[in-house]
């Protein structure tokens, strides 16, 4: 048998609120496997990952590093015991370049000032080694999302980590990047790197990891083989009940056209046009999804359906209503609703509590605001429905947003947006990060606004998910449709695979307009 | 006959002294806002220096002992800040009100008790820090005029535009405590204190702010009157907040605000309504900041797009 790195035993932590996040939890290491942590949305994995980088202290427990005790106060002190954590969300400073990022800290030095150029060697010569494909010189901002999980990477790898903790590193990757990311989680654990690896997907479960860790609840339901455990078996351990994947929809009703974009070209801000003269249309009662390699133009498409970019040449008609003169408000007036990519940025006010940003659509309506005061009563009431209806994993309405687990985050989310009787759903990446449990029930609630009589827009880096829902699907490569489905069952996904990546191209589509 | 006088070498020399007091702080103002925190005590520390400036001068009998004690008292101020702000948790800008209001409270009461006079040290010998000329450069024409014979605070002051900007772009603390003002989460998540960061720039910040106050009563006058500083610590956030927070352009906004109040100073030899003239600076600083609003509102409307 080989010999466990890590040791964490009896492991309990109790967040100043009160919530017991972990209870009891032991977690046993070996040396050079890919370890998975498994379990719901809010079972305590990114806390007891926190724990063990020093950056949140137990109640109770203790750590064994080689069989030897170790006290961890600070993620100063994890990061000099050899251990590294590339965090749900995402650790960097954003206008300091890739290299200022991974030497923050422990910088070179040229007497007193910072190397900037050995900082840039060393970056360079550290992602030869692991095989990033990155340029350290250009700014963290402008990087995609993609490369920001591996500057993540060499961070924490430069500073000499040998246990590495990845909380949900491919929640924000599309299928080809998490494909590249396991080549090199691969390569680490060749190296003799240890790693942890928290994720909700199974399947990636599956194909890359060892053993695998079950929390529920805060605590451990055992660590098994993943060889020896079906995926059904491990979602039934972590909800604790079957969960259903394949959805009934109702047969296809399509009503009136709802969404007419027309000859739609947007510019990014570097003029650079992202959107290439698209035409659709989007009618009640169907799902259109939007497939696609991230980048090739989904966010700027989503971002002028909404309203956010108003730096576009076109038409866009909601309803028979031209949208280029209204803002994002009066958009949501015609009853669109939108969940955005990026829950951080886009989707919450994190310092905000629940209540609050689950009502900060509706404070406006004159059902929860009189003519000076909020109607408490009647929001309290909606809030605590919504917590109820929607499963998010809390203590009150009066928790931060921000302490929440991000599956719960994106909760909030969806729950504020699928709750003000939308028409249109613009759903961008709707069940990012959630658990098996909780996705297959957004899921679910997007197939019954559909049968409802709703128009959906989903556009989803999820392969499965897309699949699953879409009545139409249309793939989109370099800011323009590569090919459009309407018998999505007939697809398969090496041909999606092609469309995707360019290699295969529909120069007429049939389909996407009606009339 | 205005624009006469603003051209003369006498209006820009005056401008160049003008600016110091405001320079220093506005370069206070952005170390503290660089590491996330505003530091909204500067007027109060430089109120403090301007009048211990005074005291401690005349105690060692040396300008330059007197600047360097001064320093040390800004120094312990930016710690008190500190402390309030990130032990005690306080809110910064009440912690910040605190300390102005104490300064104006106290610099009165220990002016009162230790040269009993109520309004101005007259009284006391300070020793104030000298006017130097530049050997070469004096005698260039208009040139000279602007630039030589300025208070060696004057070129102090200067200098720490470079230096700061050195600091905070070139060395690795200065790197730190970027990072930390930007994203605190991210910082600490490589190991770096994010309070102790904070700790060192505050103290930073009330040193320099300290050299601006030590200017007011050992340089721009020779001695200390109560409240003289006369807002230039708030007038020093604003320029630093149009400045972008960087020692350059917070340079180029301070030298405008010098630049206003050297122009009262002038106006008020003619008959203008004194009470006007006096208010010029401050309408500067609200004109300043309405406009340095606007673009930067278009400019984010510009951003909205982005990818
Ligand atoms: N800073 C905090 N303060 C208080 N409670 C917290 C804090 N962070 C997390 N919690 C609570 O602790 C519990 C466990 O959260 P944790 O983030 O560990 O879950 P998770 O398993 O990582 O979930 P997810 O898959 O959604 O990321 C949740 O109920 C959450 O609300
Ligand atoms: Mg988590």
């Amino acid at each position: 048998m080989s010999h466990n790195v890590l040791e964490m035993k009896n492991i309990m932590k109790i967040y100043p609120n009160g919530i017991v996040a972990v209870e009891d939890v032991t977690l046993e290491l070996q040396k050079g496997e890919i370890h998975a942590l498994l379990g719901e949305n809010g079972a305590g994995k990114s806390t007891l990952m926190k724990v063990l980088f020093g950056l949140e202290s137990p109640e109770q427990g203790q750590i064994f590093l080689n069989g030897e005790e170790i006290q961890l106060k600070s993620p100063l002190e994890a990061i000099k015991k050899g251990i590294g954590m590339v965090h749900q969300h995402f650790m960097l400073v954003s206008s300091l370049t890739v290299a200022e990022n991974i030497v923050l800290g422990i910088e070179p030095k040229k007497s007193i000032f910072v190397d900037m150029n050995k900082a840039i060697d060393i970056s360079k010569e550290l992602a030869k080694k692991y095989n990033f494909d990155i340029d350290v010189t250009q700014r963290v901002e402008e990087l995609p999302v993609g490369i920001k999980q591996k500057v993540e990477i060499l961070k924490a790898l430069y500073r000499g980590a040998d246990i590495l903790i990845l909380d949900e590193p491919t929640a924000v990757l599309t299928p080809q990047e998490t494909e590249e990311l396991f080549v090199q989680l691969k390569k680490l654990k060749e190296l003799g790197h240890t790693l942890i690896f928290i994720s909700h997907k199974l399947d990636e479960i599956k194909s890359i990891c060892d053993r695998a860790t079950i929390m529920k609840s805060g605590k451990s339901k055992g660590t098994y083989k993943v060889s020896e455990i079906s995926t059904n078996e491990m979602s039934k351990l972590m909800v604790g009940r079957d969960v259903v994947m394949t959805f009934d929809k109702k047969p296809l009703s399509l009503k009136e056209t709802a969404l007419k974009v027309r000859n739609l070209i947007v510019e990014g801000t570097t003029g650079v046009v992202r959107v290439d003269d698209l035409s659709f249309d989007v009618k009640q009662g169907e799902i259109f999804g939007i497939a696609g390699v991230e980048g090739n133009g989904q966010g700027h498409l989503v971002e002028a359906l909404t309203g956010l970019t108003k730096k576009y040449c076109g038409d866009i008609l909601i309803f028979d209503q031209n949208i280029s003169n209204k803002n994002i408000n009066e958009i949501r007036k015609l009853k669109v609703s939108h969940i955005p990519e990026d829950r951080m940025t886009l989707g919450c006010a994190a310092n905000m509590n629940i209540m609050d940003n689950l009502l900060s659509n509706q404070y406006q309506s004159s059902e929860y605001s009189g003519r000076f005061m909020l109607k408490l009563k009647k929001i309290e009431e909606r809030v605590n429905k919504l917590i109820k209806e929607y499963l998010i994993k809390c203590k009150s309405y009066k928790q931060n947003v921000g302490m929440l687990s991000g599956g719960n985050i994106q909760k909030v989310v969806v729950a504020r947006e699928f709750s003000t009787e939308p028409k249109i759903i613009i759903a961008n990446q709707p069940t990012r990060g959630i658990d098996v449990g909780a996705a297959s029930f957004i899921r679910q609630r997007i197939i019954e606004f559909r049968d409802a009589g709703c128009a959906i827009v989903l556009i989803s880096a999820d392969l499965n998910e897309v699949f699953e829902l879409s009545d139409r699907l249309a793939v989109m490569y370099k800011g323009k449709f590569s090919g459009v489905f309407t018998d999505v069952k007939k697809l398969t996904e090496e041909e999606l695979g092609k469309y995707m990546l360019g290699i295969k191209k529909d120069e007429v589509l049939e389909g996407i307009i009606y009339e | 006959m205005i624009v006469d006088a603003i051209l003369s070498p006498e209006f820009l020399n005056a401008t160049l002294r003008a600016t110091t007091p405001i320079l220093f702080a506005t370069l206070a103002a952005a170390v503290a806002a660089k590491c996330g925190i505003i530091n909204m005590a500067l007027e109060g520390i430089m109120l403090f220096s301007a009048l211990f400036g005074v005291l401690f001068s005349a105690m060692f009998q040396s300008g330059i002992l007197g600047l360097l004690a001064t320093m040390v008292m800004g120094g312990l101020i930016g710690l008190l800040l500190a402390f309030f702000v990130l032990k005690l948790k306080t809110d910064e800008i009440l912690a910040a009100i605190a300390i102005n209001l104490i300064a104006n409270g106290a610099t009165i009461l220990i002016l009162l008790m230790l040269s009993g006079d109520r309004g101005v040290s007259s009284s006391v010998k300070s020793v104030p820090l000298p006017r130097i000329s530049i050997p070469v450069i004096e005698n260039i024409p208009y040139l000279g005029a602007v630039i030589s014979n300025q208070n060696v605070l004057t070129y102090v002051s200067l200098i720490m535009v470079v230096v700061v900007h050195i600091f905070l772009y070139k060395m690795p603390l200065g790197l730190r405590i970027r990072a930390v003002g930007e994203n605190k989460n991210a910082a600490e998540s490589v190991g770096i204190s994010s309070k102790k960061i904070q700790y060192i720039a505050l103290v930073i910040s009330g040193v320099l702010a300290s050299m601006g106050g030590f200017f007011l009563s050992g340089g721009y006058m020779t001695y200390f009157t109560t409240g003289m500083t006369a807002g230039r610590g708030f007038i020093a956030l604003a320029a630093s907040f149009m400045g972008g927070n960087t020692p350059v352009g917070g340079f180029s906004v301070s030298l405008l605000f010098g630049a206003s109040s050297a122009l009262s100073n002038i106006l008020q030899l003619g008959n203008w309504p004194y009470e006007i003239i006096q208010m010029l600076p401050y309408i500067t600083t609200i004109i300043g900041l309405a406009i340095y609003s606007y673009v930067r509102m278009k400019k984010r409307q510009k951003l909205s797009d982005r990818g």
